[in-house]
C-alpha cells in the first residue's frame, strides 16, 4: 500500500483530502492528514469579529467533521520533513513514510519580526485581527472605546488576503458611523506599497473609496519599530505616525516547520512551480494554499482553484504521466466596503482586476470592481459556501478554476 | 515611450523605468539619480551594482532581502535613498520596479 500524506488540515489540506479520497483508495492507497489543532477556523470571519458582526461560534468548527472517514487524521504537531528519506517526523517522536506529500501548512503572523510590536501594548492598544485571539481582544477594546486615532497598518507584503486591511478600514468607518461617533475617530491607512492595493485599476477604485469615507492614506511606509511609550510607529526614514489604537498586520510567514526542514525561503514559503504546484526541489512533494511561494494571492478562493488543478496533477503524477501546467493564479475576492456593500475582484497572474460582470458575461448578477449590495450578500454567503461547499471539495457551478475573460472590460 | 536621458534616447515605461537594460550606463544612472535629487557616492554605486546582480540572477527584490544582503542594512539603505528607497534605487539602476506582491 502506498501513502499520501497531507500536512495541515486547514482550508487547502481539507479540500485536498476531500478531493483525493474518492480517487486514491484502499487497498492501493492510504491517505493521512496531520494537524496540531482541534478546531478549524473560518479565517475570513476574523474580519467581522471585532465589529460584533459575527460571534465566535459562527466561525469555529472541529477539524474532524470535515475529514472523510477513510482518511487517517493525526492530531499532532509536525516537527520535521526529511525530504531525502521521504518521511515526516511528529512531535511525539513518531515517523511516517510517504510516497507523495502535500504541504498545506498555511501562513501565520510573526509580530516578533518588528521591534516593539509584541511589546507592552500588545493586545492593549496594539492589535492584530489575523488571529482569533487578536480579533477578540480588538472586539473587546472597540466595544467601549471613546474615539481617537485609529491606525490600520500593513507591515510588509505578502500577507494573506491582501484586501483584508482595507476592508477593516471600511468596516471601521461604518461601525463608528452607526455608533454616532465617526467624528471622534480619525482613521489612517498605512501601507508599505505606493498605493491602496497592488494592482493599478483596483487601486484607483479603492483609493476613491478611502477618500469618500474620509480615511487618510500613508503610503511607502516601511516600519522599523513600534514605540510603546509614545504610541507611534516609526519607519526607516524616520517618519512617525501616532496612534491610540494600532491595528497592524504583522509580517506573515510560513510555518517554522519549513525552516526546521530546510525547505523554506527567507519567509518560510516553499519554492513551488507556479503552474503545476509541484515543489521545485522534490518531484513527489506538492504545495498549495498559503504555504507556497507562488506569486498568487494568499486566499481561500485561490486554494480552492489550486485544489481542483492539483488533484488532477497528483493523479497524473501517480500514473507517471506529465503534469499539466494549468494554474493561472486565479483569485476571486469580495471586498467589504461597509454600509452593507461590497466590491468583487477577479484576477490572475497576467490580468489585473477590471470592471465587468460575474460569473455570467454581461449578466452578473455580481458586478466586478463596483460597489453593490449584491456583492455584500455574496460575501456573507461565502461563509455558508465555505463550510458546505468549498471544504468538501465540491466544484462551484459556473466558476472555473482558471479565469474567464468574457464579460470583462480589458483595455 | 522614449525619453532623452543624458543626451541619449532611451525607452522607458509610464513610470520612468528603463525597459531595456542594455541602454543603461553610468551617466544614465547619474541623470536619473539627479532627477530624484540624489548625488551618487561610491556607496550608492555598490548598492546599485548589487541590485543589478540580483536582478540578473532573477532574485525577487524586497526591502527585507536588502536588509539581509550583508551589504547594507535597511537603515543605511534609507539614508542613501531617502524616499521610497527600493523604487528609487531600482529606477536609477535601470532595472524593473520590483513587482509588489499580490
Ligand atoms: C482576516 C482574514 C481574512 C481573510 N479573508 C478571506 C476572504 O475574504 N476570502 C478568501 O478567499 N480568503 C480569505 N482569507 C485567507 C484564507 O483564510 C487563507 O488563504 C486560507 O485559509 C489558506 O488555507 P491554507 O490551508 O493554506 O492555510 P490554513 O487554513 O491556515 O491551514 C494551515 C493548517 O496547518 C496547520 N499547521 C501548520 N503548521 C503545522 C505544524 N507544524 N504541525 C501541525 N499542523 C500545522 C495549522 O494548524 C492549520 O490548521 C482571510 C484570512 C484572514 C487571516
Amino acid at each position: 500500500m502506498k501513502n499520501l500524506i497531507i500536512l495541515g488540515a486547514g482550508t487547502a489540506g481539507t479540500m485536498m483530502a476531500n478531493h483525493l479520497h474518492h480517487q486514491l483508495q484502499s487497498p492501493d492507497w492510504q491517505i493521512s492528514i496531520i494537524d496540531e489543532r482541534e478546531e478549524h477556523h473560518y479565517q475570513p470571519g476574523y474580519l467581522f469579529l471585532p465589529f460584533d458582526i459575527y460571534e465566535p461560534e459562527d466561525i469555529i468548527k472541529t477539524i474532524e467533521e470535515f475529514i472523510p472517514k477513510d482518511v487517517k487524521l493525526f492530531k499532532q504537531k509536525i516537527s520535521r520533513i526529511v525530504p531525502t528519506e521521504n518521511k515526516v517526523q511528529l512531535a511525539n517522536g513518531d515517523e511516517l513514510a510517504y510516497d507523495v506529500l502535500i504541504i498545506a501548512t498555511g501562513a501565520k503572523i510573526a509580530p516578533e519580526e518588528t521591534e516593539g510590536m509584541k511589546g507592552s501594548e500588545w493586545h492593549k492598544s496594539v492589535f492584530d485581527f489575523y488571529t482569533f485571539e487578536g480579533a477578540l481582544a480588538l472586539r473587546n477594546k472597540l466595544r467601549d472605546w471613546q474615539g481617537g486615532k485609529l491606525v490600520v497598518h500593513i507591515t510588509e507584503m505578502p500577507i494573506k488576503c491582501p484586501v483584508a486591511p482595507l476592508e477593516f478600514s471600511f468596516l471601521a468607518d461604518s461601525f463608528f458611523k452607526h455608533k454616532h461617533m465617526r467624528d471622534k475617530v480619525e482613521i489612517t491607512y498605512v501601507t508599505p506599497l505606493s498605493g491602496a492595493f497592488t494592482k493599478p485599476k483596483a487601486t484607483e477604485a479603492l483609493e476613491h473609496l478611502l477618500h469618500e469615507k474620509g480615511i487618510h492614506i500613508e503610503s511607502d511606509f516601511a516600519i522599523e519599530h513600534v514605540d510603546n511609550e509614545k504610541k507611534e510607529i516609526v519607519d526607516y526614514g524616520g517618519r512617525t505616525i501616532p496612534f491610540d489604537i494600532l491595528v497592524t498586520i504583522p509580517t506573515n510567514k510560513g510555518d517554522a516547520l519549513l525552516e526546521r526542514s530546510g525547505m523554506g525561503d527567507d519567509l518560510n514559503y516553499v519554492p513551488t512551480h507556479k503552474a503545476t504546484l509541484q515543489s521545485k526541489e522534490y518531484a513527489n512533494i506538492f504545495v498549495l494554499g498559503d504555504a507556497s511561494n507562488i506569486p498568487a494571492s494568499k486566499a481561500g478562493s485561490v486554494a480552492h482553484f489550486e485544489a481542483e488543478i492539483l488533484t488532477d496533477n497528483i493523479l497524473r503524477y501517480v500514473k507517471g504521466e506529465p503534469l499539466l501546467e494549468e494554474f493561472d493564479g486565479h483569485a476571486n475576492c469580495f471586498i467589504e466596503t461597509g454600509n452593507g456593500k461590497a466590491l468583487l475582484i477577479d484576477f490572475n497572474y497576467t490580468h489585473e482586476p477590471v470592471e465587468g460582470s460575474f460569473p455570467f458575461a454581461g449578466i452578473g448578477p455580481l458586478r466586478l470592481l463596483k460597489e453593490s449590495r449584491m456583492n455584500h450578500m455574496g460575501k456573507l454567503a461565502f461563509r455558508w459556501i465555505y463550510w458546505n461547499v468549498l471544504l468538501k471539495g465540491t466544484h462551484i457551478p459556473f466558476v472555473s478554476a482558471t479565469m474567464s475573460e468574457s464579460g470583462k472590460k480589458f483595455d | 515611450m522614449e525619453k532623452t536621458i543624458a543626451g541619449k534616447s532611451i525607452t522607458v515605461n509610464e513610470e520612468g523605468y528603463l525597459t531595456d537594460f542594455s541602454q543603461w550606463d553610468k551617466t544614465v544612472g547619474e541623470t536619473l539619480a539627479a532627477e530624484a535629487e540624489i548625488t551618487l557616492t561610491p556607496r550608492h554605486w555598490e548598492v546599485i551594482k548589487y541590485l543589478q546582480d540580483e536582478h540578473k540572477n532573477q532574485v525577487a527584490l524586497s526591502i527585507r532581502r536588502i536588509g539581509k544582503s550583508g551589504l547594507v542594512d535597511i537603515k543605511e539603505f534609507y539614508q542613501l535613498f531617502p524616499v521610497a528607497p527600493l523604487k528609487t534605487a531600482t529606477k536609477i539602476a535601470g532595472i524593473p520596479k520590483p513587482a509588489s506582491c499580490i
